[in-house]
Order: C-alpha cells, then sequence, then structure tokens
C-alpha cells in the first residue's frame, strides 16, 4: 500500500484478471491427459494476498505416481527417446512460443497464486521462463556439437520436485532441458503454487507433444518422495530446502539415480567502500526485497565497509520507504505477499530472534492490507556472525547488516556459511572484482549487481547449496550420460 | 610556500553507469493513472519554464511567449500557470513588464550563454544586466572547456562568482551535461556547482544533444540528496532540452519523488525546461475531462 497523505499518491493500478481462466478443481496431468482421480483427495490453493480460494488441486495417491511414471517410462521407450533432435526441439520452440503468447495470463495467475508483484511476474518470471524453453529448444539437435567428441545419451525418466518461490520459471529450468536432451518428466509443484504448472500442461497438451513425455502430479511432501524414491526414475532433480535435500540423498543412496540439487542459501552481498553508493544501494534492494526475499540467492547477509556503513544504512532505508507493499496484481506495488502462513510464521519467528539476539531492528513504515499475509522490507543493523539471522536461511524480506574493515576479513567472514549459492561484490575497481569472485565458495557471483538471471549462464551450488548446475551447457549435462 | 597544508577532502561519489540506466528505468514502470495522473500533470505545467532562446527571437514572439504563459488553455478552468519564462537577457524587461501581476518568475540565461567561452567580466556584466532588468532567476553555463581541463577550482569560482552577482536573484547552474561525456563527470559538476552556491542544477542549454535524459537527470537528484542530507539544505533540479511528452514528464516527476521526496515536487524546487511540454499536457489534461483527444490544432502553439 502507498504511504498516505503524501503530496502525490499512485492511484490503484491493477492489472485485470478478466482475461485468465482457471478450472475450479484440477486433476493431474499423466499420458497427455487430465484425470482425476476417484479417491478425491483435493486440497486448495489460495491467494496468499486475500486469502481467497483460487482452485482445488488433486492430492496425488501413490497410484497416480506410478501411472505418471509408468507414462513417463513408456513415452521414453516409444518414440520420445528415438525422436531426432530437430523434432524435439520443434516442440519445445512451439511451447516457448505459445507461454510467450500466453504470458499476461501466466503472469497475473503466477501473482493470484504465489503473491509476487505483477510487475516481477510480468517482467521476470514468464520471459524468463519462456527465454529458457527457447534456449534448450536451440540445443536439442546440436547435442554433438555441445559435448565434442563425446556420445550424449538420453537418461530415461526424470523425477522433478519444484519449490513454490519461482513456479513456472523452476517448471521451464526442470522441463526444457530434460526434454531438450531426449528424457521425459514427471514433475510435482509445490502445493502452494500448482496453478501456473497446470496451466503449462494444458499448453502441453495443446502443443500435441506425444502423450507421456510430461507427466504432471501435484500434492504435498511425500508425493514428492514417492516421485524420487520411485524405482523407475533414473534421474532426481530437485529444487527446495536444503532439509529436505538432505533427505533425498539420503532416500536414494545406493541406487544409481542420477540426482541434481538446487538448496538453500545465505548469500554474502559485499560493498566496499569504492563502489558505486547509490546503485549498490539499489542492488541491495533487489537482492533482498526481489519476491518477497523468497529467493534461494537472495543476498540475505549485507556486508559493508565499515567507513560507509552509516550513509550506505541511511541511503538503504530511504529507498525502502519508496518500496511500495501491497496488492501483488497492482503494477507499482514493489514486494507483494507472503507466499503463505506457514512461510510467515517463519519470518515473524526470525525477525523475533533477530531483536533477542540484540541486533538493532528497522522495517518501514508502510500500511499493510488487512487479509493476506505480509511482512514489511526489514533490515537488522548490528548483526553478528554467531547470530542465528546471520547464519540461517530465513527466505523472507530481512536482511541481515554486518560490517567489515579488511578484505581479508571479509572473504572469511563471507565463506563461513554451510550455504555457498551466490554472492555479490560491490567495488569500482575490476581488479578487486576478480580477486573476490576467485575466492568467493559461491556458484553465482554477481559483481555490480544482483539477481540477474540468463539461460545461458549456469546456476547451482556450493556446499550445501546443493550441486549440480542448470542453465547453459552445464545444465544439459546434467541430464545426460556419456 | 606558506600555504597551510590540508588534506584532500573533496571526492565525488563514483557512479556504475549501468546500475543508473536499470534505476532510471524502473521509474518508468510505474503506473500512473486516473487521479494521480490528473494531479501529476497540473504539477508539470505549474513547473514548467517555457522558453525561448532563439538568435531570431522578436519582442513580439517574446510578448506572444508571455501571453501565452498567463493563458495557457482558458477553455479549461483552473489550470495552474507555468513557473517562468525564460529569454536571453535583452528581453528581461520586456518579459517582467507583460508578466506583472501573474506571479510568473522571468528567467533569463546568462554567461555568455549557450557556449560560455567569455571572460569572467563579460560573464558578470551579462548577469548585471539580466538582474537589473529584472530578473527573478539566472540560468547560467559552466565553463565546460576548463572542467574538461581539470580546471575545476575555475570552475567553482566563477560559479561562486555568479551568484554574488545574481543578488536576490536564483542560480540554476547548467552543466551541458551532453558535452561532459560520463555520469561521474556529471555528478563532479554537481558537486561543484551546489558548493559553489547553485540554488539550481540543470541539465542542458537546449542547443546540444543528447539534452537531459532520465539517467543523468538520476544522478543530479542524487548529487542533490547527499547534500541535503549532510546540510540539511535544499536544491532545486530542472532538466531541460528533450522532455516533450506528458508521460515522460510524469515519469520525471517520480524519479524526483522517489529520490528526493514529495518536498521537491514544488516549483520552487523542480522545473522542466521545454517548449513544447506544455501543450502535450494541456491535451492530456483535456482528453482527462473530456475522454476524448482533442486535435493538436485546439491548443495555440505560442
Amino acid at each position: 500500500m502507498t504511504r498516505k497523505n503524501s503530496k502525490w499518491d499512485l492511484s490503484p493500478a491493477p492489472e485485470g484478471t478478466g482475461h485468465i481462466s482457471l478450472k475450479e478443481h484440477y486433476g493431474v496431468f499423466i499420458n497427455g491427459e487430465f484425470q482425476t482421480p476417484d479417491h478425491g483427495n483435493r486440497f486448495q490453493s489460495i491467494n496468499p494476498a486475500t486469502g481467497e480460494v483460487l482452485a482445488e488441486i488433486t492430492e496425488s495417491s501413490s497410484q497416480e505416481v506410478e501411472q505418471a511414471v509408468a507414462a513417463a517410462r513408456a513415452a521414453y521407450d516409444g518414440e520420445w527417446s528415438k525422436m531426432g533432435g530437430r523434432e524435439r526441439g520443434k516442440y519445445l520452440y512451439r511451447l516457448a512460443r505459445m507461454v510467450q503468447e500466453r504470458s499476461r495470463e501466466f503472469a497475473v495467475i503466477e501473482s493470484l497464486d504465489g503473491g509476487k508483484p505483477i510487475r516481477e511476474s510480468r517482467d521476470v518470471d514468464v520471459p524468463l521462463a519462456a527465454a529458457h524453453l527457447f534456449y534448450y529448444a536451440g540445443w536439442a539437435d546440436k547435442l554433438n556439437y555441445a559435448f565434442p567428441n563425446r556420445i550424449p545419451r538420453a537418461i530415461g525418466v526424470a523425477g522433478q520436485v519444484i519449490p513454490w518461490n519461482f513456479p513456472l520459471l523452476m517448471a521451464a529450468w526442470k522441463i526444457a532441458p530434460a526434454l531438450a536432451t531426449g528424457n521425459t518428466v514427471v514433475l510435482k509443484p509445490a502445493e502452494t503454487t500448482s496453478l501456473t504448472a497446470l496451466k503449462l500442461a494444458e499448453l502441453i497438451q495443446e502443443a500435441g507433444f506425444p502423450p507421456g513425455v510430461v507427466n504432471i502430479v501435484t500434492g504435498h511432501g511425500d508425493v514428492g518422495a514417492a516421485i524420487v524414491n520411485h524405482e523407475d526414475v533414473d534421474k532426481v532433480a530437485f529444487t527446495g530446502s536444503t532439509e529436505v535435500g538432505k533427505l533425498i540423498q539420503k532416500s536414494i543412496a545406493g541406487t544409481n539415480k542420477r540426482c541434481t540439487l538446487e538448496l538453500g542459501g545465505k548469500a554474502a552481498n559485499i560493498v566496499f567502500d569504492d563502489a558505486a553508493i547509490d546503485q549498490a544501494v539499489e542492488g541491495i534492494v533487489n537482492g533482498i526485497y526481489f519476491n518477497q526475499g523468497h529467493v534461494c540467492c537472495a543476498g540475505s547477509r549485507l556486508f559493508v565497509q565499515e567507513s560507509i556503513h552509516d550513509e550506505l544504512i541511511e541511503k538503504l532505508k530511504h529507498r525502502m520507504g519508496t518500496l511500495i507493499v501491497g496488492d501483488p496484481l497492482d503494477k507499482n506495488t514493489d514486494v507483494g505477499a507472503i507466499n503463505s502462513q506457514q512461510q510467515l510464521s517463519t519470518i515473524e519467528q526470525y525477525i523475533e530472534v533477530g531483536k533477542q539476539e540484540g541486533a538493532e531492528f528497522y522495517q518501514t513504515d508502510c500500511d499493510l492490507p488487512s487479509d493476506g499475509f505480509w511482512c514489511r522490507p526489514t533490515l537488522f543493523t548490528d548483526v553478528a556472525q554467531s547470530n542465528r539471522i546471520a547464519q540461517e536461511e530465513i527466505f523472507g524480506p530481512v536482511l541481515a547488516v554486518q560490517t567489515f574493515r579488511t578484505v581479508a576479513e571479509v572473504i572469511k567472514k563471507a565463506n563461513n556459511t554451510p550455504y555457498g549459492l551466490s554472492a555479490g561484490v560491490w567495488t569500482d575497481k575490476g581488479s578487486k572484482i576478480f580477486n573476490m569472485t576467485s575466492q568467493m565458495k559461491a556458484g553465482v557471483v554477481w559483481a555490480n549487481t544482483y539477481n540477474l538471471f540468463d539461460p545461458t549462464s549456469p546456476f547451482g551450488g556450493f556446499k550445501e547449496s546443493g550441486f549440480g548446475r542448470e542453465g547453459g551447457l552445464h545444465g544439459l549435462s546434467a541430464y545426460l550420460d556419456f | 610556500m606558506d600555504q597551510p597544508r590540508t588534506p584532500m577532502v573533496f571526492k565525488s561519489p563514483v557512479i556504475d553507469q549501468v546500475g543508473v540506466v536499470e534505476r532510471a528505468k524502473r521509474f518508468t514502470s510505474r503506473s500512473i493513472k486516473s487521479e494521480a495522473k490528473m494531479r501529476g500533470l497540473e504539477m508539470v505545467l505549474s513547473m514548467i519554464d517555457l522558453t525561448t532562446l532563439e538568435g531570431m527571437d522578436t519582442e513580439g514572439k517574446v510578448k506572444q511567449l508571455c501571453y501565452k504563459a498567463q493563458h495557457l488553455h482558458d477553455s479549461i478552468e483552473g489550470l495552474p500557470n507555468v513557473a517562468a519564462v525564460c529569454v536571453y537577457p535583452n528581453y528581461v524587461g520586456l518579459a517582467k513588464r507583460s508578466l506583472a501581476g501573474s506571479g510568473i518568475k522571468v528567467a533569463s540565461v546568462a554567461t555568455a550563454f549557450p557556449s560560455g567561452n567569455s571572460s569572467l567580466e563579460i560573464k558578470l556584466a551579462d548577469v548585471s544586466m539580466a538582474v537589473s532588468e529584472g530578473a527573478d532567476e539566472i540560468d547560467m553555463v559552466i565553463s565546460r572547456g576548463r572542467f574538461h581541463r581539470g580546471d575545476y577550482n575555475f570552475v567553482f569560482d566563477e560559479i561562486a562568482a555568479v551568484k554574488a552577482a545574481c543578488g536576490e536573484a536564483r542560480l540554476k547552474t547548467i552543466l551541458e551535461t551532453g558535452e561532459l561525456g560520463t555520469l561521474d563527470k556529471v555528478r563532479l559538476a554537481s558537486d561543484i556547482a551546489i558548493s559553489a552556491g547553485a540554488d539550481f542544477i540543470k541539465t542542458s542549454t537546449g542547443k546540444i544533444q543528447p539534452a537531459a535524459t532520465m539517467p543523468v537527470t538520476l544522478v543530479m537528484l542524487e548529487a542533490i540528496r547527499d547534500h541535503f542530507q549532510k546540510t540539511g539544505l535544499m536544491v532545486g533540479m530542472k532538466p531541460a532540452g528533450g522532455i516533450s511528452k506528458s508521460k515522460l514528464a510524469l515519469h520525471y516527476l517520480i524519479m524526483v519523488k522517489e529520490t528526493l521526496g514529495d518536498d521537491w515536487l514544488d516549483p520552487k524546487w523542480f522545473r522542466f525546461g521545454a517548449s513544447s511540454l506544455a501543450n502535450d499536457v494541456l491535451m492530456q489534461i483535456a482528453k482527462q475531462q473530456t475522454g476524448a483527444y482533442q486535435a493538436a490544432n485546439y491548443f495555440a502553439i505560442d
């Protein structure tokens, strides 16, 4: 919500919802068809900004998982693995174009279902999802060139479990390289955000993919576990929490399943005193308040060189004050709704922890809507490396600020975490950037920018942030045997 | 050498051009609708410096401009006046008389506008002439040649001298950002102008391309903000040249609001140097009121 009583308030500018179509109930997508299981187990998908029920989603049983894996296996053994790369590419190109054509609908549903601002779903999630599909479509008939002097072969059936923070984008990240390399897919979206994956299933059906190439089953964690543990699944790809990632690794130990995991993070965003300070402030904001902080690579630990700390924090607070928190569908909203009640409780607990640990607490004073789940952009200064808010992934709009004096010190502190997904470095000196990037134990290091994604660039973690890479050629090889 | 040894304390912050362009672009994604749009358009009108700075300017032309300034579009009631009329020094007296009682300020370019290539004496005489004719505001140009040579003290001293010659008149300092080359230099020139006493910093003369752009203006607004945070003193901003459409002008206002805050949303602290912007704003206001666009011919082109 805009702050009231200002001289020039922006009027509401909500994106329309008249053009979207949602069913009251979604079945599971198996073998090219939507099926409604007899058991009738369903759960509700709600709009986290209002609490309103958007649709009912099927809680899949082990039987549906069974059918889905069987359909994927049949499709793999059937035409899909034998189809030429160029033909596979055509299907993916078609899907990419259809996502672009329906981008407005996808963006609105993504914001309704997940709470993210329409500005982001429209400008980031949906275009990037299409870009991933296009990018991997292009590789489908060029795999021999991607891996010269090696013979790339598909693996088989890929079981894929994705999170709720970028529902459509994660589906595209998973499906595109799997299909381009000739695998078939059983995918489970997160229970709070199944809708865009199911809409994507509609497009897959419309695009005329052979039945069973992509199967989508919905439900909670046990459905994901059933997919991961199914003996006919050859490859597991998971994006989500480190806790679940560890469970997956345990459960598939001793099998010959291939596995890639993209897990949690607690990224260090490091600002040196020679950085372009206003642009660094912008990067800090993009790093932690983008998507309400529900970002595994969020720049949640800010390290500021001591000599510019006060100035930078003052600027940061000023910038935070201009963030508009509220209706995700309003085109002017910068920070939307927290994805679920459960996540909001987690964030609120961490805010309490931070206060008890003695860190200095700051929140913007914007109004919040009365219904739904909301958290104001939050800042903790005077944080110590030993504080929980500096160690644990909060997955919300909460930034923990520490200071440092020397390069050696900040490298040590930045790497002093079980995570290693991403990092940011802000300095005007090129040499400093190279020094830092070569020493940060993180999969992605951004220099003078943050949270910038491109399908050609591999993404993935060090240490407990997971292994395997998505995006780029690395993303292809995760779905190939040689 | 008896000069006191002092540490070098003045350093302008570095600017990351990519980051500035990205931030500037984000302002343009704000959606300004209905009431906010109407209010914004009225603000834009009230912040315009209607300008004629042609070699072929005549008394007639200046009179017409002054009339237009007071009668933007009489068929719409309740319109604000523009902030000022901006002319060459020799038309200040005429403009002053034509605008008497209207509350509209008279701004005069001076200091060997637009190149600034003359001696300090002549520049100060130029300023004094405009001031004695009654100019409320002086739009000076900085010496870009000296600036590029690194002669920052010269540039500083010159601005300070002009400021002294202005007396009661408010000083707008034109950096001519299109000739400065980088955003780092725009920032440095802004800091020099502000610390030398400029009441306003202004992007351009309008004679050089590129004139005002959102990234350049953002860098200047940030200089103003930093100065305010350090000293509590407000400095005004005037982007000039290249802003001819309402939509763009509204995006500038969003940028001002989010960078400096509501206090700067006032003709005292923010101006548009533009001649064709007014009619586009009027056209948009008419459209907001009647629901239909009117032909350009319904809006007078003085």
